[in-house]
């Protein structure tokens, strides 16, 4: 950490690691709800589990996003941040309104909760990942134009790097993306048409943007290679992204009432879409074959080249599996885009934010690398973590093959309720291994309460002594 | 060394390539807003319809269940319920929740008037009407 005012990102990366503690309750919750359908209702419907599931996810990610920017854009233009104190106070905005939000969710009927916010006036709610009434949704637009206020200001008067410039501009992308979530179209057709524009353009588009410009400062950093060399990777994975994910909307356009051509086009683009993150484990690989010095970071570097790994498995191979119009006339709408979902979302977004709190935590807590001890609970946390997200996909993967074989690809098609009940022994499985995915968290946290630097003798003096 | 493929070249074909597609995307984008209105009857949204949208998103029904696909892996796909089961059956399901069985996926109660519940069969008719390019590919959604 090289300017105080990079410490602003503290409790952003706390209150991420705190919503996505909470996030991972209401999922074994959820998860549980499909083996005991009575579970905690009518207190807690499904319905109001899942999007406290997912919108936790979203606000944290964003979170992190926000206290990697902070802590990033400074660095990257060698100067203080415009406002440190805006940043302070929009952080407190935001854990406040995503708190509320959840309060509100789980005590009060989503019907009445829509009453309440003038959802009649301009009708936002109702849709998957943007269920937020209204005031929350303007909240989450003011939250941005600080953020993106704060950086472009400090970006202006500092050094502009290409990192800089790709981070910068992806956090423009989110915040304007974000803005269809205030147009909801009376034609549900439209309404879906356009919801992509917000839920595509996130993930399969501007949110890789910035995974690519956060694990670039990541390895630069940490490899200490040749920021050029870095930066041209990065415009290479960044254009490819764009390239393939632009037209790649149209995998979401084939069976929802859009015309026809998008099964071509969705499909002939989507296969593009491997690529990037293809090119993202090269990259990161090649700069630690490359690399000028050894980080004692251990942990950080794992979850910076863990990333790619997973994100292409979760984002490519499984996002590949559905893509292809044929194959998703049977796998639409089914566990296999849960599968998909849960690998993408954790490999790609949640284990790149796991990465910049890895590397820069330490840092902002006055020390370049954690203890020995430290490490090897968070490097314990990093495998429980993965191994678990891989058995909840596979897990998944197989209730979606069950609905494909009995429901959708049958002479004699089962109900759905049928073909749920087939699919239980995969279900148990899915929430087994949430439960070890949250045992690898609470590992994970663990390792923020081990005290005390890298000692390099020490460590050195234990490695000779073995 | 010599630098072949430079970091500027690099950056053109990000931002050239971006805004090409983009500009592809929005052209693409205009002709489906056109051809959507005939493919999914919107000249049916009448104002039940419309009236019975707006109490199927305020109780966020796509929260357990799926609509041509999209929503949530919970409860059955609705954009061709109405076929399958029929406006009757579906307003008695409805009216009848929770079925309180004990293990049994529970649906709540949403307290609806029977003008409500008409409407809403009626969203759903307009739902089942629209056309999905052949799917689901059989009845069970």
């Amino acid at each position: 950490m090289k300017y105080q005012s990079q410490k602003v990102a503290i409790p952003y990366f706390i209150g991420a690691l705190t919503l996505f503690f909470g996030q991972i309750v209401f999922g074994l919750i959820a998860g549980f709800q499909y083996l005991d359908g009575s579970f905690l209702f009518p207190a807690l419907p499904f319905d109001v589990v899942r999007m406290s599931h997912t919108n936790l996810l979203i606000v944290w990610l964003l979170m992190s996003f926000m206290g990697a920017a902070y802590y990033i854009v400074p660095e990257e233009a060698q100067t203080e941040l415009y406002s440190p104190k805006l940043a302070l106070i929009t952080f407190w905005v935001f854990l406040t309104a995503a708190v509320l939000t959840i309060l509100s969710y789980l005590f009060i009927p989503y019907a009445h909760l829509a009453a309440l916010t003038g959802n009649a006036a301009l009708p936002t709610m109702g849709r998957g990942y943007l269920e937020q009434p209204l005031p929350t949704k303007v909240g989450i637009v003011l939250v941005a134009l600080s953020l993106l206020f704060n950086v472009t200001m400090t970006l202006i008067k500092g050094r502009k790097t290409t990192i800089n410039w790709i981070l910068v501009g992806s956090l423009w992308g989110l915040a304007l993306l974000f803005l269809p979530a205030f147009y909801f179209p009376e034609d549900t057709v439209k309404a879906s048409f356009a919801w992509w524009w917000v839920v595509h353009g996130w993930v399969e588009g501007d949110w890789e943007l910035i995974l690519g410009a956060l694990l670039g400062f990541i390895l630069i950093k940490m490899t200490g290679v040749d920021r050029e060399i870095v930066e041209k990777w990065l415009y290479i994975i960044v254009a490819m992204t764009l390239i393939s994910g632009i037209i790649g909307i149209g995998h979401h356009y084939y069976y929802t009432g859009a015309p026809a051509y998008w099964i071509w086009l969705g499909s002939i683009f989507s296969i593009l879409e491997p690529i990037p993150f293809m090119l993202l484990i090269a990259f990161s690989f090649k700069m630690l074959m490359q690399r000028r010095r050894e980080h004692p970071n251990k942990a950080a570097m794992l979850w910076a080249l863990g990333t790619p790994i997973m994100a292409f498995l979760g984002a490519g191979v499984w996002g590949l599996m559905i893509t292809l119009a044929p194959a998703q006339y049977y796998m639409h709408g089914t566990n296999f885009t849960a599968a998909h979902g849960h690998l993408a979302f954790f490999g790609a977004y949640v284990m790149i934010s796991l990465s910049i709190i890895s590397y820069a935590m330490p840092l902002l807590r006055g020390r370049l690398a954690n203890s020995a001890a430290a490490q090897r609970w968070e490097i314990t946390g990093f495998w429980v973590m993965v191994l678990s997200m891989l058995v909840i996909a596979l897990a998944l993967t197989g209730a979606g093959i069950v609905t494909v074989i009995l429901q959708r690809a049958a002479d004699h098609p089962m109900s759905f309720m049928q073909v749920e009940g087939k699919a239980r022994v995969f279900f148990w499985v899915r929430e087994v291994a949430g439960f070890s995915f949250f045992a690898g968290l609470l590992i994970y946290l663990r390792s923020f309460f081990i005290t005390g630097d890298y000692e390099y003798t020490s460590e050195i003096k234990q490695a000779l002594a073995r | 060394m010599q630098q072949v493929f430079t970091k500027a070249m690099a950056r053109n074909i990000f931002l050239g390539g971006s805004v090409f597609f983009l500009a592809i995307y929005v052209a693409l984008s205009i002709d489906t807003w056109h051809r959507i209105p005939e493919r999914d009857h919107a000249d049916k949204l009448t104002p039940a319809v419309l009236q019975g949208k707006y109490i199927f998103d305020t109780n966020n029904c796509i929260g357990c269940h799926t609509v041509n696909g999209e929503g949530a892996y919970f409860a059955p796909e609705l954009g061709n319920v109405y076929k399958r089961r029929g406006p009757a059956f579906i307003k008695a399901w409805i009216q009848a929740q929770p079925t309180g069985i004990p293990g049994r996926r529970q649906m709540p109660n949403f307290h609806l008037t029977q003008k409500q519940l008409d409407d809403l069969v009626l969203y759903l008719q307009w739902l089942s009407n629209i056309d999905t390019n052949n799917w689901p590919p059989n009845i069970q959604g």
